[in-house]
């Protein structure tokens, strides 16, 4: 265990960070907009500090903000940001760059796309120390992987060596915290750090950085839009919106007594409910399909009932062949062995095969709404398109239907003639589900339809599904790893690791105990909205042990 | 956020609801910014086009039309004299706008067509397909493709379809690269996907969801190939495989002309002349590269400047 580097940090308490009024603009249609309005934050050494808020709050710029930074685009315009008695809007940049770091790191959304592809992770943690001649490259490295060993990466000894392809998501995550924290820096902002990762492999980022800087005495900005993930990590926290503070508060305190509305509606968020219903009417049957990409085997044995008018949602973490069984499902990935039969008749295994009718049937909707949509197309693009493809509409009776269809979701006509970059995320994924409503199926397939996007945003798609699937009776399939949205709106679960079906039966059974282990890990790694809880999980797993497949 | 005002009913006037500018207004801000050399390019070209399109009107004489009097002085009935057959040099150069413009445009759409239809079936299709038309691509890269060019014009025959379809043809391959390239990053976007599961043919595929998404690299790239075909064909017209006499072009008219080089210490006028139509291409080429330079820094996304 490293003990050195502790205390290095100054007294517990003392404020180190200062921002007042801090006003920035964001440049946007040819003209300077406000996008952080005016906000106050106060950091004192050893604190963690939460930031949380909707997507457009203005969370990263008042975080890189912290930094004395503005990304391309934005423009500090007024305020004071003071940094252990360093001004930082005031101090010229060749100063700034100094400080970054060496005494603030930042810790990035995307470990995938902040590592340089073509050097190793050790000489790419221990780059600001060289750089900035802190110490000798060999005391680097040796302390690099001390950091390694104490970010609970697997074999610390050598996995500096490894190119950032060769490392998992979660560790390459992991690998970033020990660079930011190479140069011992008194603050580390931490910009969604875990968003992009399973729930098994978040447990143990969120330990091992709760641990480091726990035990560095380091202070932190926490961005994230998890109320869960914060209520663990933060001592304090911070909730923006629309560029301004809402509420300041002692995480226990803000979780128990929640003063704003806005932050009291954020703690509603998780109130869907919905009783599960049984059906035996099978819509569509997933009958012992094995798949392959080439030669590696990704689905085995995988057999799965689809009741009509019902929702089922398939759960695992990524790898565990959720995606790869919806692309079986439409074709695009040609079973091996097995069959699926849709309404009673087995459907040609490749695309090809399939009659325009059998497609318009079976409808998918995607995780990522910006990348679902062609920027180029409007939206009377996008949702006319099924309508003249599957049902022949054209000119007036199709832009017809798409108004209606609008209306389904919740939006009005005056949306027809935008592009996709000029809607919001919920918004796009609104269109993308009208999109799927337009072929007029029987069977949608969600694929982490609710994974990107905030949870206020979340529980109005998810609503607005369970309305529709009330109305028009369509059957989903929801590929989801969020263990809420599945308690909000599932009948039945197929719980899948490895290629294989784990478990299978009615929400209610899968949910009740006993699991089997891998269950048991899926639903004991969802973070809970009580600030002991990971503390509590770990003690209960032994803490010791590295959990999970994060391999 | 903003909403829009919406006072249309749901049935009618639809169209009009536009919260986007008008393509008119993006290009007015467009060319608002546009840096100097971007709007002396674009002036030189217009130019060009101007004088091309008209030029049986703006040439002062016929363009084969032969005079007395060969190599004739600057100045009098001829603004730069006469050349070896006494035909009138300005009056080539208006044409020869015409004769070498116009084919290196036409050349020029049609590598596009070839390289950018083949490079676009390629990036779809990833299969066998692929492979045959890749490695066929680097087979026709790895010969020098003006001494290609040379061979097959000789065997084929110099004649103006001739020449456009044989440079089209060896600079499709370059297209084909670039729009392979460019569109295997589209490819895998969820939306092809979306069009493929709707059951799209390879068409709509195409022309509706990459084409549209992978235009900005493809002009610009359009206006270097320009430049590329447009020096090609000067330099086998400067050899006497390209354009064919007496159709003026400014490629031959160097040629022709190059002897008068050696008179420059007698009269420089006569010494500039072979080089009027050279320089004639080489502000061509210059001012495109201004105007695809300004075009590929606005599509880049680049906004460090604010």
């Amino acid at each position: 265990m490293n003990t050195d580097g502790s205390g290095t940090n100054g007294t517990r308490g003392e404020v180190l960070l200062e921002m007042r009024d801090v006003r920035i603009d964001g440049y946007s249609d040819e003209r300077w907009h406000e996008i952080v309005k005016g906000v106050d934050l106060v950091l004192r050494r050893g604190e963690v500090m939460g930031l949380i808020g909707e997507s457009g709050a203005g969370k990263s710029t008042l975080g890189l903000a912290a930094m004395g930074f503005a990304r391309p685009g934005c423009r500090l315009t007024s305020g004071t940001i003071v940094f252990d008695g360093i001004d930082l809007m005031a101090a010229p940049e060749s100063q700034k760059r100094r400080l970054r770091g060496t005494r603030i790191a930042y810790v990035a959304q995307s470990a995938a796309a902040s590592f340089n592809p073509a050097h190793k992770l050790i000489d790419q943690t221990i780059e600001s120390s060289i750089r900035n001649s802190l110490r000798p490259a060999e005391e680097a490295r040796s302390d690099a992987r001390t950091l390694y060993r104490d970010m609970q990466l697997p074999d610390p000894d050598h996995i500096g060596d490894r190119y950032p392809h060769q490392v998992s998501g979660g560790q390459l995550q992991r690998a970033m915290t020990a660079m930011a924290m190479t140069s011992r820096p008194d603050l580390i902002i931490f910009d969604e750090p875990t968003t992009a990762l399973d729930v098994t492999t978040q447990v143990n980022v969120l330990a091992a950085i709760r641990d480091v800087v726990d035990r560095f005495n380091t202070a932190a900005i926490y961005i994230t839009h998890d109320l869960a993930v914060v209520a663990q990590m933060a001592d304090v926290i911070k909730v923006l919106r629309y560029g301004e503070t809402v509420e300041d508060a002692d995480t226990r305190e803000m979780l128990s007594a929640p003063k704003h509305p806005y932050t009291k509606s954020l703690w509603a968020v998780r109130s869907i409910e919905k009783p599960a219903a049984e059906s035996d009417d099978i819509i569509l049957k997933i009958d012992h399909v094995d798949a392959a990409y080439g030669t590696i085997k990704v689905l085995d044995d995988v057999s799965i009932a689809v009741p009509r008018g019902k929702t089922v949602a398939v759960v695992g973490e990524s790898g565990s062949g959720k995606s790869t069984t919806a692309r079986v499902i439409t074709g695009l990935l040609p079973a091996v062995s097995g069959q699926v039969l849709f309404n009673g008749e087995a459907l040609p295994k490749a695309l090809k095969g399939r009659s325009t009718d059998q497609l318009r049937r079976i409808q998918m909707i995607y995780q990522s709404a910006d990348t679902a949509m062609n920027p180029r197309h409007t939206v009377r693009d996008i949702i006319g398109r099924p309508l003249e493809y599957y049902l022949g509409l054209r000119g007036r009776a199709c832009d017809d239907r798409v108004v209606e269809l609008l209306k389904m979701i919740e939006l009005d006509e005056s949306f027809i003639d935008r592009l996709p970059g000029e809607l919001s995320g919920g918004q796009k994924q609104r269109i993308c589900i009208a999109r799927a409503l337009a072929a007029d199926p029987e069977l949608i397939i969600c694929d982490e339809v609710t994974s990107a996007l905030d949870q206020i945003v979340q529980e109005g798609i998810l609503k607005l599904l369970l309305r529709l699937q009330k109305e028009f009776d369509i059957t989903y399939i929801f590929i989801t790893h969020d263990i809420a949205t599945v308690k909000a709106i599932s009948d039945e679960i197929v719980v899948m690791h490895q290629g294989r079906v784990v478990e299978q039966g009615v929400k209610d059974d899968i949910l009740q105990p006993p699991h089997p282990a891998y269950t048991e890990l899926l639903l004991s790694s969802v973070p809970e909205m009580d600030p002991d809880w990971l503390t509590n999980l770990l003690q209960s797993r032994g803490d010791t042990s590295p959990v999970g497949g994060d391999q | 956020m903003t909403e829009i005002e919406n006072t249309y009913s749901a049935s009618g006037e639809v169209a009009q609801v536009r919260a986007r500018r008008t393509f008119a207004q993006r290009l007015w801000i467009g060319l608002r910014s546009a840096p100097l050399t971007a709007w002396f390019g674009m002036i030189v070209i217009a130019a060009y086009l101007f004088v091309a399109l008209f030029a049986p009107w703006i040439a002062p004489y016929g363009e084969a039309q032969v005079f007395p009097q060969p190599f004739a002085p600057w100045g009098g009935d001829f603004l730069f004299g006469t050349d070896q057959l006494g035909r009138d040099v300005l009056t080539r150069l208006i044409y020869g706008a015409r004769n070498t413009v116009g084919i290196a445009v036409a050349t020029t759409f049609l590598s596009f067509l070839i390289g950018g239809g083949l490079g676009l079936i390629a990036a779809i299709n990833r299969t066998w397909l692929d492979q045959v038309l890749s490695r066929f691509v680097d087979v026709l890269m790895a010969i020098p493709s003006l001494i290609f060019a040379l061979m097959l014009l000789s065997i084929f025959g110099s004649t103006v379809t001739n020449l456009i379809i044989i440079i089209a043809v060896l600079d499709a391959t370059r297209v084909f690269r670039l729009t392979r390239a460019v569109a295997m990053n589209v490819v895998v976007m969820d939306y092809v996907e979306a069009a493929r599961l709707r059951g799209e043919g390879l068409g709509w595929v195409m022309r509706r969801e990459i084409l549209p998404n992978i235009l900005p690299p493809l002009v610009a790239e359009f206006g270097l190939r320009f430049c590329f075909v447009f020096l090609t064909i000067a330099a086998l017209s400067f050899l006497g495989v390209g354009i064919q006499p007496p159709t003026a072009d400014w490629g031959s008219m160097v040629r022709e002309n190059a002897s008068l080089i050696q008179f420059a210490p007698y009269d420089l006028k006569a010494g500039l002349t072979p080089l009027l139509p050279a320089a004639a291409i080489a502000l061509l080429t210059v001012a495109v590269n201004f105007v695809v330079d300004w075009f590929l820094h606005k599509t880049s996304g680049l906004r460090d400047e604010h």
